[in-house]
């Protein structure tokens, strides 16, 4: 079979982000990104939920399954354990990972099934019009917070490097080169990896723009050691105004592992199929 | 008369709340109901209300949130559509268990899948079961005017229940209206302070939430059961104090040109003003036809129901969501089991109408009319038909 092409990959689905949304990086790159590590559509399951985030999923040629806000982070483990042929990746909002679906990002991090979960963090709920998510700044005025967010935004880096996630990563939409290697080192890593991905929301974010990124976004160079546990936190927690961007964390803890048991294949093709899956999900009880 | 503002749906509604001097607010954004919380955000923020604001990460918190406030003697309100509303399933069996009486407005939308942002009845038909009274407001107005009905009923020590205004999302929370305000000396008069019968308070502690032994979760569940029905009384007389203060009649059960009608529509929502127009354009060719809807949904106004509906010959049903694997969708299901101890059975055809945002014409209202009196001149009833579907 010849290798996979960006063409490939394209649709006519009609687009409905702003002009100039950090989203349609994201999408060109993640493109890119699948073509790059040689993947046929076919064997590729991107999942998401409900946002401007999770559109992506129309808007490429491929297995997609947009189920409901925060939820396609436990439906694309579900289906990575099923289906080990496939490569699964998530892609949410700020609001879908960390808030209406936090608990499923958590568990994701424990659970480490080999997907990858990238969250477009934007700083805002981009498709309800501009109400505070769970990382927009504290007291940076917003629909509903008209003077100003009370609540400290969250820190999803140093919660995911404090929980051990396997791979932790940060980038900017704007910075294709940038985002284009982390998204491929993710998508390679052999675990749950996860990519918070900033990107300014044109709309309804007049705080975090492209000219903000560009001014204090850094790149991580190799002085940073991501085996380091400690040094990814204090990292993620340096709190000196600059944004990290690179690979803060990584660790080689095994993957859950799929299913399919040897002797058995592939569960989907398997005539005793619901005795065979029960003693599987027995073995994480 | 009070002063007439040309003002969004929701934005009154809004209004109407904070007016009803709410002490707590629960909120998460979800399409079409916003602007609701968004608009109460505001209030809160200029000083104009004298409330707890609490924006939360989810519909399950957000009514979590409400029942924390609620039980701590906090007037209470929250707002959610759709996903929402099912997001807050568990929690909404909660609030009547514990007798909280939290006043939610709910812009009814369409339930996933496929996604849907669009106006139907999908949610609510969902959560029709959950112990709450359920009134539904059919444009601006009665949004703006039902919120103190529903926390007077809400609150009234002979029911103690949470109380959900239904009203249909976009084609009515978005649409500008001249809508009538209240006074705020109205507002005052016709809704007092709320004092709840219980509540967590340091001088009397109580616990909420214990555990429904078998031998004790039976009788509390009637007991539930019990309070609910006898709201009606209390719907009514809020009805009746709400007419006597603004002006404005509400029924439990509201009629339109049904009194000498050949056949009758039973519909719920928005869509009945669009029928209204209908009903007005066949009558005058000569042909006699109405409307019943009910204004109160829960407690199930059975009585003025059967009364609305009189003797009329054939009756029509809209259902606006699906039971799926039924053959009678869920509004049909209750009109049938209506007329089953009635004195008098109609002959009952079965439309449903309006799924997913799926446009009803005043021409879709005239076909329904039309086919109700061929029924009536003895065509055959047939089976549930869906008005405006591509085949």
């Amino acid at each position: 079979m010849a290798d996979p092409t960006l063409q490939d990959y394209k649709n006519d689905v009609p687009n409905a982000w702003c002009p100039g949304c950090g989203n349609f990086g994201i999408l060109q790159v993640l493109q890119k990104a699948l073509v790059t590590l040689g993947l046929p559509p076919e064997r590729v399951l991107l999942c998401s939920g409900i946002g401007q985030a999770p559109k992506i999923v129309h808007y490429l040629n491929c297995n997609a399954f947009d189920g409901l806000h925060g939820r396609e982070v436990a439906s694309a483990q579900a289906a990575k354990i099923v289906a080990d042929d496939l490569t699964v990746i998530i892609h949410s909002g700020d609001g879908g990972a960390y808030g209406e679906g936090g608990n499923h990002f958590l568990h994701a991090m424990r659970r480490n099934v080999d997907v990858t979960h990238v969250v477009h963090d934007n700083h805002i709920y981009g498709l309800t019009k501009g109400q505070a998510s769970p990382t927009t700044d504290q007291g940076q005025k917003v629909a509903v917070h008209p003077d100003g967010v009370a609540a400290l935004p969250m820190n999803p880096l140093a919660l995911a490097i404090s929980q051990s996630c396997p791979f932790v990563a940060q980038s900017l939409s704007s910075q294709a080169d940038h985002l284009l290697d982390v998204l491929c080192q993710a998508i390679r890593h052999p675990g749950f990896s996860y990519v918070n991905v900033l990107q300014p929301c044109v709309s309804w974010d007049p705080v975090h723009t492209y000219a903000y990124y560009q001014k204090h976004c850094y790149r991580l160079d190799t002085s940073h050691d991501p085996t380091d546990q400690a040094a990814a936190l204090a990292v993620a927690l340096a709190h000196d105004g600059r944004i990290p961007l690179g690979v803060l964390y990584r660790n080689d803890r095994p993957a859950l592992r799929p299913v399919s048991e040897p002797g058995v294949g592939d569960l989907r093709e398997c005539p005793d199929r619901p005795a065979r899956l029960a003693r599987v999900f027995d073995r994480y009880r | 008369m009070g002063k007439r503002k040309g003002v969004e749906s929701s934005i009154a509604l809004a209004d109407s709340a904070a007016m009803c001097r709410i002490e707590a607010i629960a909120a998460y954004p979800i399409t079409p109901q916003t602007h609701i919380v968004e608009h109460l955000s505001e209030w809160v923020n200029d000083g104009h209300l004298e409330a707890e604001f609490v924006p939360v990460e989810s519909e399950h918190s957000a009514m979590s949130a409400a029942l924390g406030m609620s039980a701590v003697g906090a007037r209470t309100f929250t707002a959610t559509s759709s996903q929402g509303l099912a997001l807050m399933h568990e929690i909404l069996f909660i609030a009547p268990a514990m007798r909280l009486p939290v006043v939610m407005a709910v812009a009814n939308r369409s339930l996933s899948g496929p996604i849907s942002i669009w106006n139907d009845h999908s949610d609510i038909m969902t959560d029709r079961d959950i112990g709450w009274v359920q009134i539904f407001a059919e444009n601006g107005q009665e949004c703006f005017d039902l919120v103190p009905a529903c926390f007077r009923v809400a609150e009234d020590k002979r029911v103690v229940l949470p109380t959900i205004l239904n009203f249909d999302g976009f084609v009515v929370s978005h649409m500008i209206e001249p809508i009538e305000f209240w006074t705020q000396e109205q507002f005052d008069a016709y809704l007092p302070p709320f004092d709840p019968q219980i509540k967590l308070d340091v001088r009397k502690p109580v616990a909420m939430g214990a555990v429904g032994i078998p031998e004790i979760y039976y009788e509390a569940r009637l007991a539930q059961q019990n309070a609910l029905l006898n709201a009606k009384a209390v719907v009514v007389e809020a009805f009746a104090e709400l007419e006597k203060m603004v002006g404005r009649k509400y029924n439990l059960v509201e009629t339109y040109k049904a009194d000498d009608a050949d056949a009758i529509l039973y519909l719920m929502g928005s869509l009945s003003e669009t029928a209204m127009t209908a009903v007005d354009n066949l009558r005058k060719q000569g042909k006699k036809v109405g409307l019943v809807r009910p204004r109160l949904w829960r407690p199930f106004p059975t009585e003025e129901l059967v009364a609305a509906f009189g003797n009329v010959p054939v009756v029509g049903v809209c259902d606006r969501a699906l039971a799926f694997g039924h053959e009678h969708h869920m509004v049909a299901q209750e009109i049938r089991a209506l007329f089953y101890d009635a004195p008098h059975r109609p002959k009952l055809v079965e439309f449903v109408i309006g799924l997913g945002g799926r446009d009803v014409t005043i021409g879709d209202m005239e076909h329904i009319l039309n086919r109700l009196l061929e029924v009536k001149n003895g065509a055959p009833v047939g089976p549930v038909e869906y008005v405006g579907v591509r085949k």
